[in-house]
C-alpha cells in the first residue's frame, strides 16, 4: 500500500493544518473497511475545508469516504478504492438548539450520547436509539441508515430530519429542507442522504425535530411456545387502541443473547436475565406515560397475553431491556467469530412465515441463530457460526441464499449489511428492477460526478 | 396543438377521453392559486398503460406534460405554464386494496383523499394526512405536493404515509417505488419523489400507510381577547411537553368572516380563537386536555371550551376547514399565503403581517396552524384593480421574505409551483437550485414534464407574473 503522494500530502495539510492529517499505519488501520486501508487520515474542522478537500480529491483523483465514530465500518460497505478516510470528529458543535420550537441545528461529528445529554437539559431527545449509542455519531448514524426501536412510536430519521447540509461530489455545498418542522420547498435531497453510506455527500449539519422525553417508561414482555403466537400477540396490539414506543420479538435464542455476558459488557446494568432466557419467543413492548396510563398498558397487555407468561418492568430495568434491544446488532457481532446479520423488511403480518422459516432453515443448516423483528415489519436475522472458516462459509451462504429466496417469495426486501468481509463475494445479488437502480445510478452520477467518495451501496450484495 | 397528435390522443383514450375546445379547457385554466395558464388539451387516461401510452405521444411530439387530481393545490403546480397536454386522473379513482390486518391500502391516484378514509373507518382506519380540501383533493396530487394539512402535527404529512408508489417517468418507463414492506434497498427514490411537486413522473397507484383511529378525541375551542395571548398559549402548550394532534388559530376577523358563513359558535368580537385537539388514549387525552384547558385560562383566555360530542366536534372543525370559503363570500379575490416560521417567532410575525397589511392598506387575515408555525395570511384585494393586485403581491412576498428571516420557509404544504418559484432563492443558494436541477434530470431528463415550476425563471423579481382571477371554492389546507 503506497501512502499519498507528497503534492497531495501538502495540499491536504495546506487545507486541514499538519496536525490534522495522519498517515501512521496503526491509526490507517484503525479505519479499515474490509480489506482496504487508507493512505491517510484527513480531519477537516469546517465545511469550507471539506469542500476543498473534495476538490482537491476530484484533481487527484483520489477516493474517499467520510467516517464518524467508525462503528460502522464493519458493515458490508463496497468501496472501490479508499485512498482517503475524511474523518469528521472535529465537526461536533452544536449550531443552534430551540427547545421551544422543538428543533436542533449540529454538526455530524456529536455523538448520540453527547446529544442526548444536550437535549435531556431541556427534557428532550432524538428518538434514535440506535446501536451503539455511546460513541457513534449522528452523521454515521444517519449515513448507515440504522433504524431505532422507537420507530415504532416515531418512525425513522426520514421522519424527523427537517433538513441537512453537506458537501457535494465537486465541492459544492449545499442545504435542503430547512429547519422549521413543516416544509414542502425545494426537492427532499436529504432524504437521498439516509442510508446512502457517505456515497453522494459529506454531511455538514443536520436539522431535526426533537421530542419531549415521554414520562416513566416501562417494559413488558410475554412468552410464546411459536413465533406464530408472538407475531398474534403483536397483530392484537396493533389493533388495539394502545400506542407503544416499542415493540419487539426476540426468537429464544436472541432472548439469550440479550441477557447473557456479551451484552452485559455491551449495555451493562441490571437485567430482568431471567426472565428472558427461558428458551421461548419474547414478545416484548416499551410505553410511557402517567401512572394511569402505563397501569392500563399493563392490564390490558396481561389480557392481551391471555394464557401467556408475561413479566413487566419498572423503569430502570426496562430502560436496560430497551437499551439492549438497541444494541442488538453490536451484541450479536461479537457472539461469533463469524456473524452474519441481514435485514429483510416484510408486511408485519408475514413476519410469522419468515421466523419460522428463518428457524428451520438454521436448524437444517445446523447453525446458530437469533433473530429480533421490529413491530412494523423489520426482522433482524444473526447467523452464528462456531468458527470462520470454508466449511461454515458454505454452510452460511447456503442458509442465506435460502433465507434470499423465502423473503422474495414474501415479497419483502432482503439484505446483508453485516458479513465476514471474505464471504461478501459470495453474497446472492440483490435484486433491484433495472430500471430503478439506473436512476440510482444517475443520481449517485448527479451528486458526484468524478466517483469521489468511494462506498457504493448500490454494488451487488448490499 | 398538432392535429396528428390529437389524433393519436383520441384513438388512445376515445373521444370523451380528450378535451380540447377553447370552452373546455376553461376549467383547466385554473387551480385554487391565483395562478392562470391554458393547457392545449386535456386528456383522461382510465389505466397506467394508457398514461404509458400518452407520455409516449407527449415525448414523440415534443410536448408538454402536466399531471393534475382535483385542481385545488395552491401553487399552481396543476396548471400547463407552457401549454401542452394536461392528464387528469379523474378516471383513476379507483382504490385497489384495503389490507386492514397491516394497515395498508393501494389506491388509484384520483382516489379522493376523504373517500379512503371513509373507505376504511369501518375498521377503525383512515388516511391521516388531511388538507382542508380532503373533500375534493386527490390522493395523487397529495404525493405530487407532499400536503399537510391540520392533524399533521402529530401525525406527519404525506410522505409520512407513502409506502410505495407506481409512476411513469417522462421517457415512458414504468416504475415501481418503495415497497409495501418498509426500508426498500439503495437510495430512496420514494422519500426525493414524493413532494417533487409533478416534476419527476406521472404518478398511477400509490401505497399507503393507515393509521388506527384515537380511542379518544378532545376539542377544545380557547377565545382570546388578544392575539398575543393566544400565540403564548401555544408555545406554552410545547413547553409542556404536549403535541396535539391539531392545534389551529384564527385571528378576529377571520372568524366574524366564518361565523357569518358556517355558525359554528365562534364570538364575533374575540381578537383569536384557538381550536386544539389531543388525542389517543382515553386517559391520555383527558389529562392533555386538562393541561390544555389550563395553559389557556392561564394566558388569559377568556373562556375554554371543550366540545361535548362529535357533532360539536364536528362543526368548530367546518369553521375552521372552511374559512377560506368564508374569505371567498365577502372579498372579490384573495391570495393565500403558506409561510412558515418557527413556532418561537409567532406573536412577532403576525404584528409584522399586521404593519404590511397597513401599509399597503390591504386587510390581511390570519388563520393558520398555528402548533408547526404554518401561516396562512389570507390577502384581500379587487382583481378589477390592478393596483390592488400589485400591492396584494407585494405584501405577500414581503410576509414570506420575513418568514424566512426569522428562519423559517417559503412553503409549508402548498408547494413552491409557479407561484413561489421566484422566491426560492430566498432560500437556496446556486448551488442547492442546482443539484436539485440535477436531480429532476435524472427523472426528467427532456424537461418535458410539468415545465416552468419550482425553480425560479428569468423574469426579475417584481415583475406581475399573473393574472387576476375569481375567488375559487376550493378551501386551501
Amino acid at each position: 500500500m503506497s501512502s499519498v503522494a507528497t503534492g497531495v500530502s501538502s495540499g491536504l495539510s495546506g487545507i486541514v493544518g499538519p496536525g490534522n492529517l495522519e498517515a501512521d499505519p496503526v491509526q490507517l488501520s484503525a479505519f479499515r473497511i474490509g480489506t482496504s486501508v487508507p493512505k491517510a487520515i484527513v480531519r477537516p474542522g469546517s465545511n469550507q475545508e471539506i469542500a476543498e478537500i473534495l476538490r482537491l480529491a476530484a484533481v487527484e483523483k483520489l477516493a474517499l469516504v467520510p467516517v464518524g465514530a467508525r462503528t460502522k465500518l464493519g458493515m458490508n460497505i463496497p468501496v472501490h478504492r479508499y485512498d482517503l478516510a475524511l474523518d469528521i470528529v472535529r465537526l461536533d458543535r452544536v449550531v443552534a438548539y430551540d427547545p421551544d420550537d422543538l428543533t436542533l441545528s449540529v454538526e455530524p461529528g456529536i455523538s448520540l450520547e453527547k446529544l442526548a445529554c444536550v437535549l435531556a437539559e431541556h427534557r428532550q431527545f432524538l428518538p434514535l436509539a440506535a446501536p451503539y449509542l455511546k460513541r457513534a455519531t449522528l452523521g454515521g448514524t444517519i449515513a448507515s441508515g440504522v433504524d431505532s426501536p422507537l420507530r415504532q412510536l416515531y418512525g425513522t430519521a426520514r421522519d424527523y430530519l427537517l433538513g441537512l447540509e453537506f458537501v457535494a461530489g465537486e465541492g459544492q455545498i449545499v442545504k435542503s429542507g430547512g429547519r422549521v418542522v413543516k416544509n414542502v420547498s425545494g426537492y427532499d435531497l436529504h432524504k437521498l442522504m439516509i442510508g446512502s453510506l457517505g456515497s453522494l455527500g459529506v454531511i455538514t449539519k443536520v436539522n431535526f425535530r426533537t421530542f419531549p422525553v415521554p414520562q416513566s417508561t416501562r417494559a413488558f414482555i410475554a412468552f410464546f411456545d411459536s413465533a406464530e403466537g408472538a407475531v398474534e400477540m403483536r397483530q392484537r396490539v396493533a389493533q388495539s387502541p394502545l400506542r407503544p414506543l416499542t415493540m419487539e420479538i426476540l426468537s429464544p435464542h436472541g432472548a439469550e443473547l440479550l441477557s447473557g455476558q456479551v451484552a452485559a459488557q455491551i449495555e451493562p446494568g441490571q437485567s430482568p436475565a431471567d426472565a428472558l432466557a427461558n428458551g421461548r419467543w419474547a414478545f416484548t413492548a416499551g410505553y410511557a406515560g402517567t401512572e394511569r396510563v402505563v397501569e392500563r398498558y399493563e392490564r390490558e397487555l396481561r389480557q392481551m397475553a391471555g394464557a401467556a407468561d408475561s413479566v413487566s418492568f419498572g423503569e430502570k430495568a426496562a430502560i436496560v431491556a430497551l437499551g439492549r434491544m438497541r444494541e442488538f446488532i453490536p451484541i450479536a457481532l461479537e457472539s461469533s467469530p463469524a456473524t452474519v446479520i441481514m435485514k429483510i423488511s416484510v408486511l408485519p403480518a408475514r413476519m410469522a412465515e419468515l421466523l419460522c422459516e428463518a428457524e428451520s432453515i438454521a436448524a437444517r443448516s445446523d447453525l446458530r441463530w437469533a433473530a429480533m423483528a421490529r413491530g412494523v415489519g423489520v426482522i433482524y436475522v444473526a447467523l452464528l457460526p462456531v468458527a470462520r472458516n470454508e466449511e461454515t462459509r458454505a454452510t452460511v451462504v447456503r442458509a442465506i441464499q435460502e433465507l434470499f429466496k423465502t423473503c422474495e417469495d414474501r415479497a419483502g426486501n432482503i439484505a446483508v449489511p453485516w458479513c465476514p468481509v471474505e464471504w461478501v463475494r459470495w453474497l446472492p445479488e440483490q435484486k433491484t428492477n433495472g430500471v430503478e437502480l439506473e436512476l440510482m445510478r444517475k443520481l449517485k452520477r448527479a451528486f458526484d460526478p468524478a466517483g469521489i467518495f468511494a462506498p457504493d451501496p448500490l454494488a451487488s450484495g448490499r | 396543438m398538432d392535429s396528428r397528435l390529437l389524433h393519436d390522443l383520441k384513438r388512445l383514450l376515445g373521444a370523451d377521453g380528450v378535451l380540447h375546445e377553447p370552452a373546455d379547457l376553461l376549467l383547466y385554466e385554473y387551480d385554487g392559486s391565483v395562478e392562470v395558464a391554458r393547457p392545449d388539451c386535456v386528456v383522461f387516461p382510465r389505466n397506467t398503460s394508457d398514461v404509458v401510452e400518452i407520455v409516449r405521444l407527449a415525448n414523440r411530439h415534443r410536448v408538454p406534460l402536466v399531471g393534475r387530481g382535483a385542481g385545488t393545490g395552491l401553487s399552481g403546480g396543476a396548471l400547463a405554464r407552457e401549454g401542452g397536454i394536461i392528464t387528469s386522473f379523474a378516471r383513476m379513482n379507483r382504490i385497489l386494496e384495503v389490507d386492514v390486518e397491516n394497515q395498508r391500502a393501494r389506491v388509484q391516484p384520483g382516489v379522493v383523499n376523504a373517500d379512503l378514509s371513509l373507505a376504511v373507518a369501518h375498521a377503525g382506519l383512515h388516511f391521516a394526512p388531511d388538507p382542508s380540501s380532503q373533500k375534493a383533493c386527490t390522493i395523487g396530487g397529495n404525493v405530487s405536493e407532499n400536503s399537510g394539512g391540520p392533524h399533521t402535527l402529530a401525525y406527519g404529512v404525506t410522505t409520512n404515509h407513502v409506502l410505495a408508489l407506481e409512476a411513469v417517468l417522462p421517457t415512458g418507463e414504468l416504475v415501481h417505488l418503495g415497497s409495501s414492506a418498509v426500508d426498500s434497498p439503495g437510495y430512496d427514490l420514494l422519500g426525493v419523489f414524493v413532494g417533487s411537486e409533478g416534476t419527476f413522473g406521472l404518478v398511477t397507484e400509490i401505497t399507503v400507510r393507515l393509521t388506527r383511529l384515537p380511542e379518544t378525541v378532545e376539542t377544545l375551542l380557547a377565545i382570546y381577547d388578544s392575539i398575543d395571548d393566544a400565540t403564548e398559549t401555544v408555545a406554552e402548550i410545547t413547553a409542556r411537553g404536549i403535541t396535539p394532534a391539531a392545534c389551529e388559530m384564527m385571528d378576529g376577523w377571520t372568524i366574524r368572516a366564518v361565523e357569518e358563513y358556517v355558525h359554528a359558535g365562534f364570538p364575533l368580537d374575540a381578537a383569536a380563537i384557538l381550536l386544539i385537539e389531543v388525542d389517543g388514549l382515553r386517559e391520555v387525552a383527558e389529562a392533555e386536555a386538562e393541561i390544555v384547558a389550563d395553559v389557556c385560562q392561564l394566558h388569559h383566555a377568556r373562556s375554554v371550551r371543550v366540545a361535548r360530542d362529535a357533532a360539536e366536534r364536528d362543526l368548530l372543525w367546518k369553521g375552521r376547514k372552511n374559512a377560506f370559503g368564508a374569505v371567498g363570500r365577502i372579498s372579490p379575490s384573495y391570495y393565500t399565503q403558506d409561510g412558515v416560521i418557527p413556532r418561537t417567532k409567532l406573536p412577532a410575525t403576525l404584528r409584522r403581517v399586521g404593519e404590511i397589511g397597513r401599509k399597503y392598506n390591504l386587510a390581511i387575515g390570519n388563520v393558520f396552524h398555528a402548533g408547526d408555525g404554518n401561516l396562512h395570511p389570507i390577502i384581500l384585494f379587487d382583481e378589477r384593480n390592478q393596483q390592488q393586485f400589485r400591492d396584494a403581491v407585494r405584501a405577500a412576498d414581503e410576509i414570506i421574505e420575513y418568514c424566512v428571516e426569522v428562519g423559517g420557509s417559503i412553503t409549508g404544504e402548498h408547494g413552491v409551483g409557479m407561484e413561489k418559484d421566484r422566491l426560492m432563492p430566498l432560500l437556496f443558494s446556486e448551488a442547492d437550485l442546482d443539484l436539485m436541477k440535477r436531480v429532476r434530470s435524472v427523472f426528467n431528463p427532456e424537461g418535458l414534464l410539468n415545465p416552468g415550476k419550482i425553480f425560479p425563471t428569468s423574469k426579475g423579481c417584481g415583475e406581475i407574473y399573473v393574472r387576476p382571477q375569481s375567488p375559487v371554492a376550493a378551501p386551501p389546507a
